[in-house]
């Protein structure tokens, strides 16, 4: 195998989160954590071109109408109809383009289209519950869905999610990967989600809340929700490797 | 607003729906992809040893000469078109995933020390509310001694970063992850 010159390349590292700013990774009250997260200490790594780059995404891993829940299945499905917008924006308050962002959710019924997914609770035969987009060079996206119920899990007795939608984003590097779920104003079952809860810092849970926005809602249509993501971004000096 | 990261959430137990149903990626590098053909089977265990049946892995990876398919890499020569780089998917009921690569070339690292032969990992599962980042180094592979980015991991631990090759099908790699334990 050929091997390309190793000549120096200015690369620039990524910034790392503040930690009270992510969730603990052991948190009990949600069950699963006691058997997945990991317990020996995790070891940082590096910067370098490994995790700098990452899979980039343009129009043409897009369809038209991918951003539209509400027409995947010819009707139209129950529930609350609702504009979802926002930002993508890094730590420095640069937008991120080209952004891909994949949502995924439960119907108006708190129901997955999914096989784990059986209690009872109707599907809804116009609604699949996923979308993707990209974001535009001012960062900015745009999803048409609906609601999404509560719904019992069985994680301890009468445990219920809060209404959620599922993200994941990818950003300009590997290392911006991030896969999160955000919620709505006023849910009471915020309090009581171990999941929302592993987020122990009050300002950092409300980074995960949409706020209802009256200039995204259309009238006799959809209320509006703004949801801004940032990613972490660049640090100031890059590193000569 | 200010301009703190967003918290991660976990993928939870229905991703497929909106990540691997429809956009799942198993071929990481296509036949006609220069290089070492190889298959890499990754198996996620969590900390009673059972199988992890709804992790989902992606891979990242650079083509035979060690370039990656990313404006960032400013050294000049396009990168395989054969090598997409990208790779995701979920596991199954033995909590593996097989991915179609080549093997990558060796990549700069920090002040211009090259580095050994590597795939980036992220690991998603209901109950990791945070993804974790790994390596998959190829066992035996001359260098590994020498890579600076390995030898940050403990001694004792460097053998979980190895995929080991099977004897029984050239070719084929197997990379097991312990969820608690192995980073
Ligand atoms: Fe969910």
């Amino acid at each position: 195998m050929g091997h390309l010159s190793n000549a120096r390349s200015i690369i620039t590292a990524y910034r790392r989160p503040d930690p009270s700013s992510q969730p603990v990774l052991l948190h009990e009250p949600y069950r699963a954590t006691i058997r997945r997260a990991p317990r020996k200490p995790l070891i940082l790594l590096p910067h370098t071109l490994s995790e700098v780059t990452g899979p980039v995404y343009g129009p043409e891993d897009i369809t038209e109408g991918d951003n539209d829940l509400t027409h995947q299945r010819g009707g139209e499905p129950l529930g609350e109809r609702m504009i979802l917008t926002g930002r993508v924006l890094d730590d420095n308050g640069r937008p991120v383009s080209q952004a891909l962002l994949e949502i995924w959710q439960a119907n108006a019924a708190g129901r997955y289209l999914h096989v784990k997914d059986q209690h009872p609770a109707p599907l809804d035969p116009n609604f699949t519950g996923a979308g993707r987009t990209l974001t535009d060079e001012n960062g900015c996206y745009r999803f048409v869905t609906i609601k999404p119920g509560a719904y019992p899990w069985l994680n301890h007795y009468n445990a219920w999610r809060p209404a959620h939608i599922h993200f994941s984003i990818f950003g300009r590097a590997f290392a911006t990967r991030l896969v999160t779920q955000m919620y709505f104003p006023g849910d009471p079952l915020c309090a009581i989600d171990p999941i929302f809860q592993s987020v122990r810092d009050e300002e950092a849970q409300q980074r995960l809340i949409a706020r209802l926005d009256l200039e995204t809602t259309q009238p006799q249509w959809a209320l509006g929700y703004r949801f801004d993501i940032v990613l972490r971004g660049r640090e100031a000096t890059p590193l000569e490797t | 607003m200010d301009f703190v990261p967003i918290p991660s959430q976990t993928v939870g137990p229905y991703f497929h729906l909106g990540l691997t149903e429809k956009h799942s990626a198993s071929c990481i590098a296509s036949s006609t992809a220069n290089g070492e053909h190889v298959w890499v089977t990754c198996r996620v265990f969590d900390g009673d040893g059972a199988p992890v049946d709804d992790a989902m892995i992606e891979v990242w990876q650079a083509d035979s000469e060690g370039k990656y398919n990313h404006p960032d890499d400013l050294r000049e020569k396009q990168s395989d078109p054969g090598c997409h780089g990208f790779g995701r998917l979920g596991t199954a009921a033995d909590g593996s995933c097989q991915f179609e690569t080549i093997k990558p070339g060796s990549v700069p690292g920090r002040a211009g020390v090259p580095q050994v032969p590597h795939l980036n990992l992220a690991v998603f599962a209901r109950g990791l509310l945070n993804h974790l980042y790994t390596r998959l180094y190829f066992a035996g592979e001359p260098g590994n001694e020498k890579d600076p980015v390995l030898g940050l991991v403990p001694q004792e631990r460097r053998g979980t970063l190895m995929a080991q090759p099977d004897p029984a099908r050239s070719g084929h790699w197997c990379f097991d992850i312990h969820l608690c334990g192995a980073q």
